[in-house]
């Protein structure tokens, strides 16, 4: 029952390793003053990306997106907070897109998976985020504890190889560190992802217009609510799996079949910080019927027994798509051609009004859906 | 039965049928209502599922003390977070962990390494004392009636030794009354709180409604529940009649649960108290009683704790007038600006409960 | 947080139950429900404990309540689930609020029901 950041793997290019460290060597930063990275810092939305602005933005967005470049065809750079970053090359016929994920996660094997599936599929679910499908490889770069059974470790690394089969990608180097005991609180696995795509083939997280329909792949909220569950002991019964997948093959699919305009995997924060950041980003409004977004039914139930909404906690096996509306039902049914893609569902549209905002029509009314404030935790009283 | 059932009471057909039956009544109430729940749940529900936006003009349901995390004194915090620095395993519900004291919140005490455990139940609370027979394990223990009953249950029950309760119970009814009382307030009807009733009885407010000639209705938590329980309220005041009714028939009965309100009036009894942001209260607060002073965390440890300097920027906060039901959070000059959930001024702010951490979330009464 | 969906007791073992709440399992303590509690018997549940035992009839009932909006025929409704029994008076509100509306104190409802029935306000005096 530790508490843990386990519904919210770091699954940003720039996340940062941010559990229980003291904010320190900078020479500008006061140590004496209190403050030190909290739990919610690590959960997604607002609070992750003030430290990320403070910590990494300052010094690095400049330096990545020199004036003028940020305009350039194919390049996506740190500003941008995308799900990685993309840098043109060889005259602009091809960008290369590269992303970095560092995992932790208690348990370290779950319902529904492992450390090792979910360090493969968010690396790969990033890059697919971005367009590419078809990546050129992972690393891998694993730090345990001294006295972690090899047995463990074993089950962790044939995950990570059934993991990278299924996505059709392979791991081509690596690192190992061992810690001494009490030093780690369980694996850390860190992967990095590199793949080539045409530069008019990106798809970013900012593309949305007025008009676009807005797709999940499928049902939202599995693997936080899962993993909360889990995680706290709450004994909730088995019904409750996480969806981690790599999903490039279904992505590969939606691209095919028509015009994605946007996209994002819901990783940290759910599928309300991601509407909310693709808003954002694109100045427009995001329109969602709430009873059309698929949410498991026994995920349903345990999110209202634990007080927390399915649609702000971790999904690890989705894709949230901006679609052209002309294209909108023929990528519906492409997804829902794929396996992971059965409860694939059209949740809304882009809209003029409420630039940069979420509206939700809950079918009795109409209200904003915002950004998680922090990590999900449960109402009791 | 159950999954069905909740579908029927989240019928927006239904809902709207009785929303039309409030316009009706509010055309013929011809002025602006106010109506008051007591109760952070009933909160979230018109939040989330967006029913002010169903509400005619001139109807307010505002949110008075119904938020036990939010009235929480924050001296009762750092009682906590005291016990926490000092080595014990401080086990307490999910809405307490942010919740700033003067001084910091269990969840800053968490990160510079204390021991702090979130439970979903008294029960688990007591699980982790089994667990860690060489800790002592304190229960910080929050919310009305509903939560107070589970914890009177598991100490008559029995715990082992290594397991006390640090109480920051309340009780609602006293809490009603100072708030009809308030100079200020002009609530003409109260929402009760479904679950608390199940447990008191709804025969409790009888006294209520006649001391203060205002109508009560007890309602439930699903949205057509709650828009139930405004019709009937609007129904009183239209009629000019200050009753007392139960629209949560399936759940609360007149007399209550008297098996948990034994327990619970066996284990605790009331005292005089600070509601964060509203007044001192008395008989609001729920005290270990003498006989089990063994459990009794404030008993059983010195607790010293840090007392920080008060944010001036509380001299601006406007909680008081909101949890009074004068006042909408987006009246509040610091509202969404100086005072976020991650930073929060007044005991509104602090919980997923209170009333302006749920107009912040969910845009209050946005005109969508 | 006050959930509004009930669990049905699957198995009982001593002061402890097994409920499923909508295709989940929780454990939830039968301490202080109150009443004899039976396997296939729904309960509320509150923090882990069942707080009360909901008869089916009255889950039906309330659904009826809901569905007679739907109809029109609401006032009927209340009164036979015996939601207005429960209405007690206590005399008038003050002049305040009841002045300036279309009605005077304790006096008759001439208002209009949501399909143009006419809406009798005395029928829910619960007497």
């Amino acid at each position: 029952m530790t508490r843990n950041d386990a519904t919210t793997e770091g699954t940003e290019p720039d996340a940062v390793e941010t559990e229980r460290e003291v904010v320190e060597g900078d020479s500008e930063v006061d140590e004496d003053d209190g403050e030190v990275v909290t739990l919610a810092h690590g959960a997604g939305g607002e609070a992750t990306r003030s430290l990320v602005d403070q910590l990494v933005v300052s010094r690095f967005g400049d330096a990545a997106n020199p004036a003028g470049r940020a305009a350039e065809p194919g390049a996506v750079g740190l500003p941008e907070l995308d799900d990685g970053s993309a840098h043109p090359i060889s005259g602009g016929e091809t960008s290369i897109v590269l992303t970095t994920d560092s995992h932790v996660v208690s348990p370290p094997i779950f319902p529904g998976g492992d450390i090792g599936r979910l360090s493969v599929a968010g690396t790969v679910n990033d890059l697919a985020a971005m367009g590419v499908t078809d990546p050129i490889a992972l690393t891998c770069s694993l730090v345990v504890e001294e006295g972690t059974p090899t047995a463990t470790l074993e089950a962790i690394m044939e995950s990570m190889r059934a993991t990278c089969e299924e996505a059709g990608v392979a791991i081509t180097t690596g690192d190992t560190k061992v810690m001494g005991s009490g030093e780690l609180d369980g694996p850390v696995i860190n992967t990095t992802g590199i793949g080539a795509i045409e530069p008019g083939a990106l798809v970013t997280d900012a593309g949305l217009s007025p008009g676009d329909a807005i797709l999940v792949s499928g049902t939202i909220g599995d693997h936080g609510i899962a993993l909360l569950s889990e995680r706290e002991g709450f004994d909730l019964g088995g019904g409750l799996e996480s969806d981690v997948a790599p999903v490039n093959g279904l992505v590969a699919a939606a691209t095919d079949a028509g015009e994605v305009t946007a996209m994002k995997d819901p990783t940290r924060g759910g599928l309300a910080t991601t509407l909310n950041e693709m808003a954002g980003k694109a100045a427009v409004g995001v329109e969602i019927e709430e009873r059309s977004v698929p949410i498991d039914d026994a995920i349903a139930s345990a999110g209202e027994l634990l007080g927390i909404d399915p649609l702000s906690v971790a999904n690890e096996g989705k894709v949230v798509l901006g679609v052209d509306p002309d294209d909108a039902e023929a990528v519906l049914e492409a997804i829902r051609d794929h396996p992971l893609g059965e409860n694939a569902a059209i949740v809304g549209r882009a809209t003029e009004d409420h630039a940069g905002r979420v509206v939700l029509d809950t079918g009795f009314g109409r209200r904003y859906l915002s950004e998680p404030a922090g990590e999900a935790l449960p109402r009791i009283c | 039965m159950a999954t069905d059932a909740t579908l029927q009471f989240r019928d927006p057909d239904a809902a709207r049928e009785i929303a039309d039956r409030i316009d009706a009544l509010m055309a013929d109430v011809g002025e602006p209502v106010n109506l008051m729940h007591v109760c952070g749940s009933h909160e979230q529900a018109i939040a989330k599922f967006g029913l002010r936006s169903m509400l005619p003009e001139g109807l307010a349901v505002r949110m008075g003390p119904g938020c036990p995390v939010c009235v929480t004194n924050m001296p009762e915090v750092d009682e906590a977070v005291a016990l926490a620095e000092d080595g014990a395993i401080v086990a307490t519900y999910g809405d307490m962990y942010r919740v700033p004291g003067t001084a910091g919140s269990l969840a800053d005490a968490s990160a510079a390494g204390a021991d702090v455990e979130i439970v979903y139940s008294a029960s688990e609370a007591v699980e982790l004392a089994e667990e860690n027979p060489g800790r002592e394990v304190v229960f910080f223990a929050t919310g009305f009636e509903t939560t107070a009953a589970p914890t009177a249950a598991i100490l008559a029950a029995g715990p082992p030794g290594n397991f006390s309760v640090l109480s920051a119970h309340k009780y609602v009814p006293p809490a009603m009354e100072v708030v009809a009382e308030l100079p200020d307030t002009d609530v003409d009807g109260f929402l009760a709180a479904g679950h608390a009733a199940t447990i008191t009885g709804y025969g409790l407010f009888e006294a209520f409604v006649e001391e203060y000639e205002i109508p009560v209705v007890v309602g439930g938590f699903e949205p057509l529940d709650v828009l139930l329980g405004i019709e009937r309220l609007l129904e009183h005041i239209d009629d000019g009649r200050a009753g007392l009714e139960n629209a949560y028939p399936r759940c609360v009965s007149e007399e209550g649960n008297t098996a948990a309100l034994e327990t619970m009036w066996e284990v605790f009894e009331t005292t005089s108290g600070e509601w964060r942001g509203i007044a001192n209260i008395p008989d609001a607060n729920l005290a270990v009683r003498e006989e089990y002073a063994a459990y009794d965390a404030r008993e059983r440890f010195e607790i010293d704790p840090d007392v920080g300097a008060a944010d001036p920027l509380t001299e601006r906060c406007i909680c008081g007038d909101i949890m009074a039901g004068t006042a909408d959070p987006d009246e509040c000059e610091l509202f969404g600006e100086e005072c976020t959930p991650r930073n929060p001024v007044g005991a509104c702010m602090v919980s997923s409960e209170g009333t302006c951490k749920i107009w912040l979330e969910y845009g209050g009464r946005p005109d969508l | 947080m006050c959930l509004g969906i009930p669990g049905e007791i699957l198995e009982i073992d001593g002061h402890e139950a097994r409920a499923e709440f909508w295709n989940v399992e929780k454990t939830v303590r039968l301490d202080i429900v109150g009443d004899a509690v039976e396997v296939g018997d729904y309960v509320l549940n509150h923090a882990g404990f069942a707080i009360r035992k909901i008869p089916d009839e009255e889950v039906a009932e309330t659904i009826e309540i809901y569905e007679a909006f739907l109809e029109g025929d609401e006032e009927e409704a209340l009164e036979e689930i015996g939601a207005t029994d429960a209405t007690l008076e206590f005399g008038s509100r003050p002049a305040a609020v009841a002045e300036p509306g279309s009605v005077g104190a304790g006096g008759p409802d001439d208002g209009v029901g949501p399909d143009g029935t006419p809406v009798d306000g005395g029928s829910d005096d619960g007497d």
